[in-house]
């Protein structure tokens, strides 16, 4: 159980996906503009990292060991990840079609969220095992989201703050993501796992 | 050899399951008409006037989930594409002069002693607002009456008034804040501001 709560800390405060491993700031920046939308995000993500977590590492150990086919563990975890971001966009499509519109293009760039590729070959890495694979998956998901909230939260702050001109839009959101990351580094030696 | 051949039918296995697993979701989540229209659709003012260029608020609303621009509808006027602004997350704009200008809220009104009882007016009207039969005066429910104009033109005594609405003190209202998309942060108000620092 320690162990569980000591990876949940690990990924989603000392080693934040985002803000300290730099992994996945295509839709940190792109998302952010709207608390609303990042919300969204936030949720799909979750639900795709977390899947995606657990069945590249059952796809590894029950399809790649046996057959010594380790070194194609790359390509057969894009596929699973392509795979279970069409499931999502899917479901989402299906259950929610305002949250489908404001997501847009960014469902399917989930697919391209190098966090996600990062966390299964992390995972492999680590020789973390189902339970382990799950947890890590979870808690990168949750550092995400709270990256994205907490960053979106701060950019609808900025944008009706009185910034100087040649500092506005883009610039001092990757400001203030600086900062944000900054922060997080206070978190490194926390835990050591 | 053994060693290609197995990682090859490996991943071919692995894409039969994935291409199956797709496969049954896209039946079993399949959605059906697009509900987006459903929502633009009871943003828009049902005049069904047809002044955007389509037959009815219906069509319009399908062709605006197909892209086309939320500025074409006078008789929702400026409220109703802030409102649409809103639901797409896109910017408002002004309302396209080609279609039409925002008026104020007009009623039809039937000058029933010039009436000859033509039906051509009912025939006309969106929303079924004119009573009457033929060779008997026609007349006009006011609350149903969308001021859509529709009935003016097929009058052949153009006996047909467009009355405005007037302001009396049982239909008053507080004007809504103009500058409420501003007070809370969000991309539109910081789009005004660059444009505005440019």
């Amino acid at each position: 159980m320690t162990e569980f709560l000591l990876i949940l800390i690990s990924t989603v405060l000392v080693n934040n996906f985002v803000l300290v491993q730099f992994l996945g700031l295509c839709p940190f920046m792109g998302v952010s503009n709207k608390l609303e939308t990042a919300m969204g995000m936030s949720l799909a993500t979750t639900f795709v990292l977390t899947l995606s977590s657990v069945c590249s590492y059952l796809v590894y150990s029950t399809l790649l060991v046996p057959f010594e086919l380790e070194y194609l563990q790359t390509i057969a975890f894009i596929l699973v990840i392509a795979v279970v971001v069409q499931f999502t966009e899917m479901v989402v499509h299906k259950t929610s079609p305002l949250l489908y519109k404001l997501l847009g293009i960014f469902l399917p760039l989930i697919t391209t969220n190098c966090a996600v590729l990062g966390v299964a070959l992390l995972n492999i890495k680590k020789q973390n095992g189902f339970l382990e694979s799950i947890a890590y998956g979870f808690g990168a998901a949750v550092g995400f989201s709270m990256a994205l909230v907490l960053f979106s939260a701060i950019r609808e702050r900025i944008a009706v703050a009185d910034v100087p001109v040649p500092f506005r839009g883009a610039a001092i959101g990757m400001v203030t993501a600086g900062l944000m990351s900054l922060a997080f580094m206070g978190f490194a030696g926390l835990v050591q796992f | 050899m053994t060693t290609v051949i197995t990682a090859i039918l490996i991943l071919f296995c692995l894409a039969v399951v994935f291409g199956v697993i797709l496969g049954y979701a896209s039946v079993r989540f399949r959605v059906e008409g697009n509900p987006i229209v459903d929502q633009i659709d009871s943003l828009l003012p049902q005049t069904q006037c047809g002044q955007c260029g389509y037959p009815g608020c219906r069509p319009y609303a399908e062709a605006i989930a197909n892209g086309e621009a939320i500025n074409k509808c006078p008789p929702g006027g400026q409220s109703t594409i802030e409102a649409l602004a809103d639901l797409l997350d896109v910017e408002a704009v002004p309302l396209d002069a080609e279609h039409g200008e925002e008026q104020v809220k007009k009623v039809a009104f039937i000058r029933e002693d010039e009436c000859i009882g033509c039906t051509k007016c009912i025939q006309a009207c969106p929303v079924d607002a004119i009573l009457g039969a033929a060779k008997q005066m026609h007349t006009v429910i006011v609350d149903e009456c969308t001021g859509c104009d529709l009935c003016v033109e097929p009058c052949p005594v153009d006996c047909i008034d467009m009355i405005p609405v007037e302001t009396t003190i049982t239909n008053w209202k507080w004007p809504s804040p103009t500058e409420s998309s501003s007070l809370i942060a969000t991309d539109r108000g910081r789009g005004a501001e660059q444009q505005e620092a440019h």
